[in-house]
């Protein structure tokens, strides 16, 4: 049986437009010269894929109820766009393109457009230093081009939705967003990665690139609420021009394999990313979070905080690099990770990663693991609260704080009735114990 | 009614309480005096179950149930309720989600229906006007980045909204200048009746000037070396606690 090493890409790849061909070809070059990493694998190391290497059909379009749709996402008010399977679906989409503001896939491109994603797609990520990635672009047949015009500014978050449901056989999807954020401009988009009937494996691999031009503000949301045997490894790659703001929040939970990587590059001077994230695995699942702030101009920023809650036997990786070069001076890095383990069995993986060539420089990171605070679990008690409710409280006012800095509020109200539901989910036994 | 029994308490292996006894009736304020180290505070922490601390002998009874038997939460659910002396910090969770979380179990527990979030808005509001807290306080984390004198204050809302028929207060009145004194005392008498008991655990007299206890106690060396009426607060105001070591002695 073919290993995903050996599988043709080419049925996959076949209903690209031809501008992609030669993107395309040169990427399959390096992934056919590539091997799957292995726990040997720096980069790999806490992180099994072992779970992937197998045969994979792709992903065919499938029809889906919309209202069971709409219960799952945030609705934000803004344009929508849905795949299913990797496809494009009309029907659940809404594309009224807000002023400033053009949506496109790659497949509609016009010519204008074909000409900006070729000149920005795969400039932001390092083909060589992320595999995925790769195999993203080996395999591309379509995408999403995101374009909002220098100095306007869109109110309305858009959102991506890429949505998988089950097919027969297990199925591979290959997901690709270019966003391109032009001077001065301002807008939110939420992508958000959702799974239907997942006891049947996938795997998607969703790839973003940002390009943030002088000035550009994007808020960023990328919700990563796949479950079961829906397996995702994909990345973020943004690249901020000069006084570029790039506000990132990742959220995941869910499934058996997450594998994440954001990468910034402060590519012009005063670029500003803010990335906050949260991973909450229970169960026997995993969320791997790698981020990389490459800090290549002076007078930049970049302020990180992840947290996560670890329960049952679930275990997580945070591993945060930051990476200032030498001409660099005047940077500002500042990197938080506190986990929270709510049992014996759940492992954390935290890493903080350092490298400074520049001097003049200001870098604080901290990582830490805790397990819920004895007092705290006593003083919710000593009111009647249960000690799994007490857990419940405690779990979500951990993740609370982050979630309170997200900036739309429609998002912010899904978020919390998400993580209430979430965490009291784990609290279901404590009606059981009190019952008996 | 509350009845302690030879009670001996340790954390670790430091014996703290060593034979204390001591009965409440419905109704009955009584304080706990004593110097420092005395085991003031490890009667709270004890009959709240804090972790850490173990009863090698002795009984509690509350009701007649056996109250070293309960967990901490089926305490609280009996009606006891441990003003802290330092109240814990928990950011993230709102102390309005804390207290109705809190509200909502009690309640259930005694049979009462819940209550509506308007209906509680209203009485957490009241409280908090009562208490002296800014009702934006409702919305903070709870006890978060609270001064010490919110800290108590807030234990003494919590004390309001809960309702419980056994209310002890470590210390509650250490640190607070006599404005938040006075809130405090009110708050405490305004819940006076003929069922409500209060064991006020203290250090100086001043708090008795503004709740006149039924019963004064002193406590040294782990156990009640006297008790009294009030008249006996003042007498410990006046003489401080060093007549004491004969007595134990």
């Amino acid at each position: 049986m073919p290993n995903l090493m050996q599988q043709p890409l080419a049925a996959a790849s076949a209903a690209a437009p031809n501008w992609l061909a030669a993107a395309q070809a040169e990427a399959r070059e390096r992934w056919q010269a590539a091997s799957l990493p292995t726990r040997k694998t720096e980069q790999w190391k806490y992180t099994d894929v072992s779970a992937i290497d197998r045969e994979f059909v792709p992903g065919e379009a499938i029809s889906v109820d919309a209202a069971a749709l709409n219960a799952r996402v945030p609705d934000c008010g803004g344009a929508r766009l849905v795949f299913v399977n990797g496809h494009y679906d009309p029907a659940l989409s809404s594309v009224d393109a807000a002023a400033g503001l053009s949506v496109a896939r790659f497949a509609d491109a016009d010519e204008s457009q074909a000409a900006l994603i070729q000149a920005h797609l795969g400039s932001v990520v390092g083909t060589d230093r992320h595999l995925f990635a790769t195999l993203n672009s080996a395999a591309l047949s379509d995408g999403v081009f995101l374009q909002v015009d220098a100095g306007a500014t869109v109110h309305a978050p858009v959102q991506i939705v890429w949505l998988t449901t089950a097919q027969t056989a297990a199925f591979a999807v290959n997901q690709r967003l270019l966003v391109l954020a032009g001077d001065n401009s301002a807008a939110s988009l939420v992508e958000t990665f959702i799974s239907f009937e997942s006891e049947a494996a996938s795997f998607t691999n969703g790839v973003s690139e940002f390009v943030l031009q002088r000035g550009a503000t994007l808020n960023h949301y990328r919700l990563q609420l796949e479950t079961g045997s829906a397996l995702h490894i994909g990345g973020v790659h943004a690249h901020l021009d000069r006084d570029a703001t790039f506000n990132s929040f990742h959220l995941g939970m869910g499934s058996d394999l997450k594998r994440i990587d954001i990468v910034i590059e402060h590519a012009g001077e005063g670029a500003h990313a803010d990335v906050n994230g949260l991973y909450l695995p229970r169960g026997s699942e995993h969320i791997d979070y790698h981020t990389c702030m490459e800090h290549a101009m002076p007078r930049c920023t970049s302020s990180e905080t992840f947290r996560g809650v670890i329960a049952d036997a679930a275990s997580a990786v945070f591993n945060g690099r930051i990476h200032i070069h030498p001409q660099a001076q005047k940077t500002s890095a500042i990197l938080n990770n506190r986990n929270l383990l709510t049992s014996a069995e759940a492992q954390i993986n935290t890493k903080p990663e350092l490298e400074i060539y520049a001097d003049d420089v200001q870098c604080a990171h901290g990582a830490t693991v805790a397990q819920l605070d004895e007092l705290s679990v006593h003083y919710l008690r000593s009111r009647g609260i249960s000690r799994d409710e007490a857990q419940v409280l405690l779990s979500f006012g951990f993740v609370n704080e982050l979630v309170n800095g997200v900036r739309s509020e429609a998002l912010r109200d899904f978020l919390r009735d998400l993580l209430a539901e979430r965490f009291s989910r784990d609290g279901g036994r404590m009606t059981d114990e009190d019952d008996a | 009614m509350l009845v302690i029994e030879n009670l001996h308490a340790r954390i670790g292996d430091e014996d703290i309480l060593k034979g204390l006894s001591l009965t409440v009736k419905p109704g009955e304020v009584h304080a706990i005096m004593g110097p420092n180290g005395s085991g003031k505070s490890t009667l709270g922490h004890v009959l709240s179950g804090r972790p850490g601390y173990e009863v090698t002998a002795g009984t509690i009874t509350y009701n007649g149930e056996d109250v070293l038997a309960l967990e901490t939460e089926e305490r609280a659910r009996q009606g006891i309720f441990l003003a802290f002396q330092y109240p814990v910090e928990i950011p993230g969770v709102s102390n309005m989600e804390f207290l109705k979380a809190s509200v909502d179990i009690l309640r259930e527990h005694r049979g009462q229906d819940p209550l509506d979030s308007v209906t509680f808005m209203k009485r957490a509001r009241e409280a908090c006007t009562l208490a002296n807290l800014d009702h934006s306080f409702l919305k903070r984390g709870v006890n978060e980045g609270f001064s010490g004198g919110e800290k108590k204050r807030n234990e003494l809302l919590q004390m309001m909204l809960l309702e419980p028929s056994l209310s002890i207060l470590d210390e509650t009145d250490s640190g607070l200048d006599i404005d938040a004194l006075q809130v405090v005392a009110e708050g405490v008498n305004n819940m006076r009746n003929d069922t409500r008991s209060f064991v006020l655990v203290t250090h100086y007299q001043r708090l008795l000037n503004f709740i006149k206890p039924d019963y004064v106690h002193v406590l040294a060396d782990g156990r009640i070396v006297r008790s009294g009426d009030a008249s006996l607060a003042l007498h410990l105001e006046e003489h401080g606690y060093a007549w004491l070591d004969d007595e134990v002695a």
